[in-house]
């Protein structure tokens, strides 16, 4: 090993860590953040060519075959991808990196035939568990969204039992390795179960936890990453991965925390399993609903002076961001104010809903936040819900007996009158009925979002609806 | 406990809580970006990938280190594509006519879509 190259490897790798932590800084705010990540892309490059000079590389073949394949699916992703996918292709590269980091701790192992420091297998053995956990949970979690498997918790006795021994049969096999030796049928086991329980783990978890999952999924990635650096000795493995781990720890802590549930609950506890939809209905099932006709809604939009739009995982599902933007802008055009209350678990991941609006053109300074807006509902003469259903459920604040009781969500009920765009009376995903929608001040106009949304705009702006 | 490993958690420690005074900086309106960024950042698996496929030590090793650079680049490449191009989405209120100009765009763009739908 040349010392020159060693010192010159290390003061690239400290250099492009300084440059992540700077990209991460741009994204605090949206004028900082482009540059941000620019700053990020040049840390990267800087850190692979400086790896291409390690002096254990002697054979570019595999690496070229590699990084063409990778760059060129990475990028056909990437330009391909519609923003409503978003979750899709997050989950899809939390799978990827799983894979990576997996593949890279089993690469280690076979190379020294088993004969590692302690350290070294301590942290191999947590990279290719980890590895492989986030590998196929993040699949998992890419089949639910995607619809290939259904959205539903899936459950059975004895889950939670199983899930539990089998993580401490992996950490006991581990323990074993750092202490007697690496061995061969361990670790094959290890990485086995690490696969298995990816696959076993998101398998109970409902569509509407998914950003808790996705955040969950991410901060594994990270220390994945992380406990590759222990293994090989990289500095800049350790602070990236560090990185990662803490920016999905942290999303998640809001994600659950904006559920009002701690994370066991949501790792544990198959949310809505209890409730079977349409089994029970707090206003009973005679309960009678306004429906309204397109312009029934219209009316009560001409008559507003102040219009706040809640967005849901249905706008995302009837791709209708580029009609809500539409139908605002009309308001607008009439003088009308218009805002966006997002809530923090609205969509499938963290922060969907603003992706989705700013495709849409819509302006970011538009879009509020839970705690900025949930006063104005009050002063609000009409609320527009477009697919959103828990986030806008009074049970929450109020009846204790609810699986939502405690999270928090918007006072849309106290605004003049609420239209909710829903496609059906069926309750939404968790299987929670909602009283809002029997209110005596909300109308229901059942359909396709983006279509009641296109005739909704065309009836303000006088041609009549579609 | 080696010093090797006292280091490593040394190190691992202030990324972490640097990590967490950043990230904690960022506004919920650009969580997604967050998210992709932080999956094109830890894409930086890249460097042992690379390490692993190029030193020729069976080609076993060789291939899971291809396999691996091939899934780190796919996250390295398309993350930072993806979130610079979700990132010039974002953009602020524009002066009255401009935006009546794109709104007028937006509705033609909307009743051509409703058309075909």
């Amino acid at each position: 090993m040349n010392p020159n190259i060693l010192n010159f490897l290390n003061l690239a790798y400290l250099a492009s860590s300084i440059l992540f932590i700077l990209c991460l800084r741009g994204l605090s705010s949206p004028e900082s953040a482009r540059r941000g990540i620019l700053l990020g892309e040049i840390g990267m490059f800087i850190a692979v060519v400086a790896t291409l000079l390690h002096w254990e590389i002697v054979s570019y073949t595999w690496i070229i075959v590699g990084l063409i394949v990778g760059s060129g699916i990475g990028t056909a992703i990437s330009l391909r991808i519609p923003m409503t996918k978003m979750p899709e292709r997050i989950a899809l590269s939390h799978s990827f990196g799983g894979l990576a980091t997996a593949l890279v701790g089993v690469s280690e192992y076979y190379r020294h035939g088993g004969h590692v420091s302690r350290l070294s297998m301590g942290a191999l053995g947590f990279e290719v568990f980890l590895g492989f956990l986030t590998f196929t949970g993040s699949i998992m979690a890419f089949g639910k969204l995607q619809g290939l498997i259904t959205g539903a918790p899936i459950t059975y006795k004895g889950q939670n039992v199983t899930n539990v021994g089998l993580f401490f049969g992996a950490l006991a096999m581990l323990v074993y390795q750092v202490v007697f030796g690496a061995n061969d049928m361990l670790f094959i086991a290890m990485g086995a179960i690490g696969l298995a329980l990816g696959v076993l783990a998101v398998m109970p978890i409902g569509g509407a936890d998914m950003p808790v999952v996705i955040s969950l999924l991410n901060s594994y990635a990270g220390l994945a990453a992380s406990a590759t650096g222990f293994a090989i000795g990289s500095n800049i493995l350790i602070i990236s991965g560090a990185l990662d781990g803490s920016s999905g720890l942290l999303l998640s802590l809001l994600m659950s925390k904006a559920m009002n549930r701690s994370f066991s609950n949501v790792v544990f506890g198959a949310f809505g399993t209890a409730i079977e939809p349409g089994q029970q209905s707090p206003t009973g099932t005679a309960a009678s609903f306004n429906e309204a006709t397109v312009e029934d809604a219209a009316d009560v939009l001409r008559a507003a002076q102040n219009v706040i739009v809640v967005p849901g995982y249905g706008m995302a599902v009837s791709q209708a961001q580029h009609a809500v933007r539409d139908l605002a802008a009309a308001l607008q055009k009439r003088g009308v104010e218009v805002k966006y209350a997002i809530h923090p678990v609205a969509g499938r991941m963290p922060g969907h809903m603003n992706v989705l609006l700013a495709e849409a053109n819509v302006p970011y300074d538009e879009l509020f936040d839970l705690d900025d807006i949930n006063d104005d509902f009050v002063r609000t003469d009409a609320v527009l819900v477009v697919g959103a259903n828990d986030v806008v459920n009074p049970a929450a604040k109020k009846d204790k007996a609810s699986p939502i009781y405690g999270m928090p969500v918007f006072n849309v009920e106290l605004s003049r009158s609420i239209i909710v765009l829903k496609r059906s009376m069926n309750p939404g995903f968790s299987g929670v009925e909602n009283e809002l929608f029997f209110l005596s001040n909300t109308m229901m106009v059942l359909g396709d979002a983006k279509k009641t949304l296109l005739a909704l705009g065309g009836a303000l702006k006088g041609e009549g609806g579609h | 406990m080696s010093t090797e490993l006292i280091f490593g958690l040394y190190i691992f420690s202030l990324a972490t809580f640097v990590g967490y005074q950043v990230i904690s900086r960022v506004p919920a309106l650009l969580h997604t970006p967050l998210m992709s960024g932080t999956n094109a950042i830890s894409g930086i698996s890249l460097v042992g990938s690379l390490v692993a496929a190029g030193s020729q030590h069976s080609t076993f090793a060789s291939v899971l280190g291809c396999i691996a650079v091939a899934a780190a680049t796919i996250n390295v490449v398309g993350g930072f594509m993806i979130t610079d191009r979700m990132l010039r989405m974002f953009k602020k209120r524009e002066p009255e006519k401009a935006r009546a100009s794109t709104s007028a765009a937006a509705e033609r763009s909307a009743s051509t879509k409703s058309g075909s739908a």
